[in-house]
């Protein structure tokens, strides 16, 4: 094959490639958006579902515990995956614990979410008797989130070019105000990200939360109350009642959340890096 | 020992009179292999010494001693008397991080940190402890305009120390290393990634910060040297690839009298 047709081979590989994907979000958006927009309003968006089979009402309870569930989730993660990361890229020494520690966060990041869901009911609802709740939710979580977090932290500490590190210790700055004024700082527009891919994902979570949160289609009115989230309620919608086009319905806000969160994840990216580079 | 420049007769008391560096017998080793062997001798104060040989010879490694930047690297053992005004620097007392205030260093390739370039310059003094404004404003400005960069940046001192061009990002990071009034200043081949006139900015800066600081220079370039230093030390490397002491001594004698053939061989093109 001449150097010419394999160009094109690989050519039309690769748009196709492109092109597939792009087929697909767009069918499923727009399957979703054609079945659903009819019953978004304003009714819709305020009103609290019925819960049962009956499949009537809006979806308010199921917007404002997902957002309760962002904020206590990210709340929660934060500390424990920021602190891991710094110690695994800072202080720590290449020996056989940081290799354990590492292989096994690595490990925990492919572990499909029904498990850490169980785990989770395990130990958050049934031994430590939070009940279904928005604690118990946020924990397991976390417990799921916390590798992607650690591994995108410590990946963005990583990335931050040796010799600002070398010039702040050679002007006679500890180690942690390294960390505070220059590695952090610097580090920030991959840590603020990976933040933001775990709210997607809180936003996104089924399974996990199935058996960790409860089926209350009520308004929570505590960290121990129970709840459902969006995709819970599309979930519930579908499986118990006949309310195909509210289920649709709960599927484009939540689309439209994620396409929100990332289209600002990329803006905030963008700008981070033109801040960094001096450009402004 | 014969300098070869004449003292300035103003004898007031200089920020560099106050530190003498020596090192004796100096051994250097990255785990099992050895980078330098036995280097010893004395840094005059308030001059310009330059370290030059060809590449590899460890001339790097020996100049982080001073700051004892090595201790960042795993593994690396370091033997021998190094000392300032009679004391080790490697003795458990010495705090590292006063050790790094004044003895100070610039690198190879420009690292201004991704802030604005007054921050740039404020880092070392906040990290000690300064916060007043005026007083900050009062070290930055000095600082600049010690590295001769002042009248370039002075409206844009908010601007992020990135923004600016490499050779003006080196003399940020000169103003950076001043502004913690250190009494050595270590330099690391601050040249190679600039261009030539930013070069020679840099070689008029360093002529004139002489007259209050130790300056100890690593460059390859050895026109450079023999136009910027007083003392020259010529490293090189043996068969087993560690770094010798082969000449030390005023720069005039060793660039157009040296005492050693390898050095004369260095000088004259022969290798390197």
């Amino acid at each position: 094959m001449s150097a010419k047709s394999s160009h094109r081979l690989a050519m039309a590989f690769i748009w196709g490639g492109g092109a597939i994907t792009v087929l697909i979000l767009v069918s499923i958006i727009t399957y979703v958006f054609a079945n659903g927009f009819q019953v978004i309003n304003w009714e819709f968006l305020t009103t609290p579902p019925q819960g049962g089979l009956s499949g009537e009402g809006g979806i308010s309870t199921a917007i404002v515990t997902t957002l309760y569930l962002v904020v206590i989730t990210t709340v929660l993660l934060i500390p424990p995956g920021l602190g891991a990361a710094i110690y695994l890229a800072e202080y720590a020494t290449d020996n056989w614990l940081t290799r354990t520690i590492r292989y096994g966060v690595e490990t925990l990041a492919g572990v499909p979410s029904i498990v850490f869901g169980l785990f989770g009911f395990a130990l958050f609802v049934t031994v430590l008797h939070f009940n279904f709740s928005l604690l118990s939710g946020a924990l397991t979580l976390v417990c799921l989130l916390l590798p992607t977090l650690i591994r995108t932290a410590e990946e963005a500490l990583k990335a931050v070019p040796p010799g600002h590190r070398d010039g702040a210790l050679a002007l006679g700055a500890t180690k942690w105000q390294t960390i505070q004024h220059v590695l952090l700082p610097a580090a920030l527009p991959g840590i603020v990200t990976g933040i933001i891919l775990c709210v997607g994902r809180v936003v996104e979570e089924t399974a996990c939360l199935y058996v960790t949160l409860g089926g209350s289609a009520a308004m929570p009115t505590s960290l121990l109350s129970g709840g459902r989230t969006l995709s819970l309620h599309l979930f519930y919608l579908a499986m118990e009642t006949r309310a195909f086009d509210k289920a649709m319905g709960t599927g484009v806000v939540l689309i439209a959340t994620i396409i929100i969160i990332n289209t600002f994840t990329n803006w905030l990216s963008r700008r981070f890096q033109t801040i960094m580079s001096g450009a402004s | 020992m014969n300098i070869g420049y004449s003292l300035p007769t103003n004898k007031a008391h200089r920020r560099c009179d106050l530190v003498k560096l020596k090192t004796q017998g100096v051994n250097l080793y990255y785990c099992n292999f050895q980078a330098l062997r036995n280097i010893s001798l004395e840094i005059p104060e308030c001059a310009i010494t330059s370290i030059i040989g060809p590449s590899g010879c460890g001339k790097s490694s020996f100049l982080r001693i001073f700051n004892r930047m090595n201790d960042l690297i795993p593994d690396v053992r370091v033997e021998g008397t190094i000392e300032m005004n009679g004391i080790s620097i490697y003795d458990k007392t010495v705090d590292v991080v006063e050790l790094r205030k004044t003895v100070g260093m610039v690198f190879q390739k420009p690292n201004p940190f991704p802030m604005s370039v007054f921050e740039n310059v404020a880092f070392g003094p906040r990290r000690h402890g300064i916060n007043s404004r005026g007083i900050l404003e009062e070290i930055v400005e000095k600082s600049l305009r010690q590295a001769a960069l002042w009248d370039e940046v002075k409206d844009k001192l908010h601007n992020s120390g990135l923004a600016i061009s490499g050779g003006q990002q080196q003399r940020l990071c000169i103003a950076r290393v001043l502004a913690v009034e250190p009494s050595v200043i270590l330099m690391d081949e601050p040249c190679s990634a600039l261009d030539p006139i930013a070069t020679l900015k840099i070689e008029d800066l360093m002529r004139n910060l002489a007259s209050d600081y130790t300056i100890i220079i690593v460059t390859h370039n050895m026109q450079q040297a023999a136009r910027v230093s007083d003392m020259a030390a010529f490293l090189m490397m043996e068969e087993d690839r560690a770094g010798i002491l082969v000449e030390y001594g005023p720069t005039s004698q060793v660039f157009t009298n040296p005492r050693d053939k390898r050095t004369e061989d260095y000088i004259t093109g022969r290798f390197g």
